[in-house]
């Protein structure tokens, strides 16, 4: 169901954008307010970031991120809850992101079975390869939900194969080597990387980390069908505020609907 | 990977696709190095050359006398360069490296210990080094700060999270997803994501080979128990790994801090307070609260200050083949104070762990039984700290006057 929904929007745009927050930072309420102008501004999906205290992928504005939404005093629970109610107000698809231990302590058919009720269609666990991910697969599958599997460009072929088999929904190509929030220079070579995952799946490929203005999403524009912001907006809500988020949106994905040349 | 690296159900290899690559290479490399005995012999010249390898076992007569029980002998791994077992493992990684024809190394620190390792081996082989260490550690242990920059390595301070030993893993395995193709991360102790606790454990198994080896030959027979400070769990399973097909009791000494009722403790297996969890790449059992979150440890020594543990002694306190107890800081200190006056050794405050433990123990033995402590490290090089768990008042005095004198 995200396939098609992701599929059917994207006869309408020609790219896509799921943008993601860290829940509980700043606040609950601001949270609340992030996804709110978001969803305003028009983005296509969303992941919802459980914090996690160790997050190994995330670089220094997430991580950080993930700390002072701790310090706050953010349990899963609330995180939970919170997703819920989003999901029942806003009217786009959710991801749950967060590390395993997360789910695993939550419980996996616990986590799932809630995640069907709250509607949240899917997850991105980036700390668990397919050949660990047995029960997590079991359990999303039991819900009719969607693993969301990751690619890099270090990834062999054979192997992407693999990967594609479990995933559902769209596949999250990372699209460098190291952590969330650098920059990264989309180049010819980057095109390569894209051409090696098309080939291995027929879901939609999503790319993330280091996406983080206008140009980059141009870039991506033809080539990838959903660009993943993360980083840059939590710095934008950090140095000016989240009013601006809405406008940040809008300047991203001007032109990219679909001229209609019939 | 050609295995995932379980221990009925503990260990295995969380980690982001961007890294499975670099973790095929170093278990490859490894296998390679496994069943190549000429790498072992190599191995064990430059530890016999570099290091003081084979490293003696040493007779407590005093100890044995005051506590008038067993025969108590120490392993001296503290006899090795930079003062603690952490010189093997990071001089088979070095071997490994070269093989690997990787240029640059990273690594954690807690205490110091393997970062000043880490930098030694880096300057011998010449590669680029950068330790992490987190903040607070680099506050109680400033002198290993002052040698690793000495001996060529950047020291990057961690200033996330608790600012201790997991967040520097943290730190170095972000430095390692940007930057594999050059670097190979010289992971400290036998934890992490498979390849390493296995891989640790086998570049310290030369701890026990000897050690066996060594306490036949003096006493004639092998000794009852055998005991070991826990943090990661590299010197443990180094020494027990010589034993586990004897019948010999093996007793793992983790970090009682305040006392396990206080809370301020890294016991994971020794108290009640840990639970499984999947975390820095690897299952196993840690401190955390019930939402999976890392919780604050606590000890005296900064080496056993750890939130997880080697997944292979989760799987051998599960199986009951190694007995898990906990030292707090007030024990250690005393233990520690005893063994420097009876022996003229100085433990480091990590080994002395194991020492407190043993000391409960010996009186209740027969006098024919033989038991083996293993002194993973000195304490002479960490003063600053040591001084200030014994609270000295002429040390203090010292730096006060010392500090005068940079003022003046």
């Amino acid at each position: 169901m995200l396939e098609s929904y992701i599929k059917n929007r994207l006869k309408e745009k020609e790219i896509l954008l799921m943008t993601h927050i860290v829940i509980g930072y700043p606040s609950f309420e601001d949270s609340f307010r992030i996804i709110e102008e978001m969803v305003k501004a028009g983005v296509d999906l969303m992941e919802l970031q459980i914090p996690f205290s160790e997050p190994m992928a995330d670089g220094p504005v997430i991580l950080s991120a993930n700390q002072k939404s701790l310090a706050y005093g953010t349990k899963v629970a609330k995180c939970m809850e919170f997703a819920k109610k989003v999901s029942k107000t806003f009217n786009i698809p959710f991801l749950f992101m967060s590390y395993y231990n997360i789910l695993y302590k939550y419980g996996l058919k616990d986590f799932t079975s809630f995640m069907k009720d709250a509607g949240i269609h899917g997850a991105i666990v980036p700390d668990l390869p397919h050949e660990e991910a047995c029960d997590y697969l079991k359990a999303m599958e039991a819900c009719n939900l969607n693993p969301i599997m990751l690619f890099s460009p270090n990834t062999p072929k054979d192997r992407l194969k693999a990967i594609a088999s479990y995933a559902k929904g769209f596949i999250y190509c990372v699209a460098r080597k190291g952590v969330t929030g650098s920059s990264t220079s989309f180049s010819d070579e980057f095109e390569a990387y894209v051409n090696r995952c098309r080939k291995e799946t027929d879901l939609p490929l999503a790319i993330g980390f280091g996406v983080k203005e206008k140009r980059d999403i141009d870039f991506l524009r033809g080539k990838a069908d959903i660009a993943i912001i993360g980083t840059a907006i939590i710095k934008l809500i950090e140095q000016k505020g989240i009013e601006h988020i809405k406008e940040f949106i809008e300047s991203l994905t001007v032109a990219s609907t679909k001229q209609n040349s019939s | 990977m050609k295995t995932r690296g379980y221990f009925n159900g503990f260990g295995g290899a969380y980690i982001p696709e961007i890294l499975v690559e670099t973790f095929k290479e170093l278990e490859n490399a490894f296998l390679d190095v496994k069943d190549d005995p000429l790498f072992w012999n190599e191995y064990k010249t430059v530890l016999s050359t570099y290091s003081c390898r084979p490293t003696p076992v040493t007779f407590a007569e005093n100890l044995t006398r005051y506590f008038n029980g067993a025969r108590i002998y120490i392993k001296r791994e503290d006899l090795n360069h930079t003062g603690a077992h952490k010189a093997n493992n990071v001089i088979g990684q070095g071997l490994l490296v070269k093989r690997m024809g990787k240029k640059r190394v990273i690594a954690e620190t807690g205490a110091g210990q393997h970062g000043v390792a880490t930098a030694t081996m880096a300057a011998k082989f010449g590669f680029k080094c950068t330790i992490y260490m987190g903040e607070v550690d680099m506050e109680r242990q400033r002198p290993n700060v002052f040698w690793m920059e000495k001996l060529g390595a950047e020291v990057i301070p961690v200033t996330e999270g608790t600012r201790i030993l997991k967040d520097a893993i943290n730190e170095a395995f972000r430095d390692w997803v940007a930057n594999m193709d050059t670097t190979h991360y010289v992971l400290g102790t036998a934890c992490g994501p498979h390849p390493f606790p296995e891989m640790v454990t086998y570049f310290q198994s030369i701890i026990g080979k000897e050690a066996r080896k060594q306490i036949i030959k003096i006493t004639n027979k092998l000794p009852s128990r055998v005991y070991a400070c826990v943090g990661g769990g590299s010197n443990a399973m180094g020494i027990f790994s010589g034993f586990f097909d004897d019948p010999v009791e093996l007793i793992g000494v983790e970090a009682g801090g305040r006392g396990l009722e206080s809370g301020r403790h890294a016991a994971r297996l020794s108290s009640t307070d840990a639970s499984i969890g999947i975390a820095q790449g690897y299952k196993t059992y840690f401190l955390q609260d019930s939402d999976g979150q890392m919780k604050k440890t606590h000890s005296v020594a900064a080496g056993l200050d750890y939130v997880g543990v080697s997944p292979i002694l989760a799987d051998l306190k599960e199986k009951g083949r190694v007995r898990f107890e906990s030292a707090t800081d007030k024990e250690v200190i005393d233990a520690m104070s005893l063994t420097i006056k009876k022996e003229g050794l100085i433990p480091a405050l990590e080994s002395a762990h194991a020492f407190v433990q043993a000391f409960k123990d010996a009186p209740k033995l027969d006098k024919d039984d033989v038991i083996l402590i293993n002194q993973s490290g000195r304490g002479d090089k960490d003063i600053f700290t040591i001084a200030d768990a014994f609270s000295d008042p002429g040390w203090k005095e010292f730096i006060i006057k010392k500090a005068k004198e940079y003022n003046a």
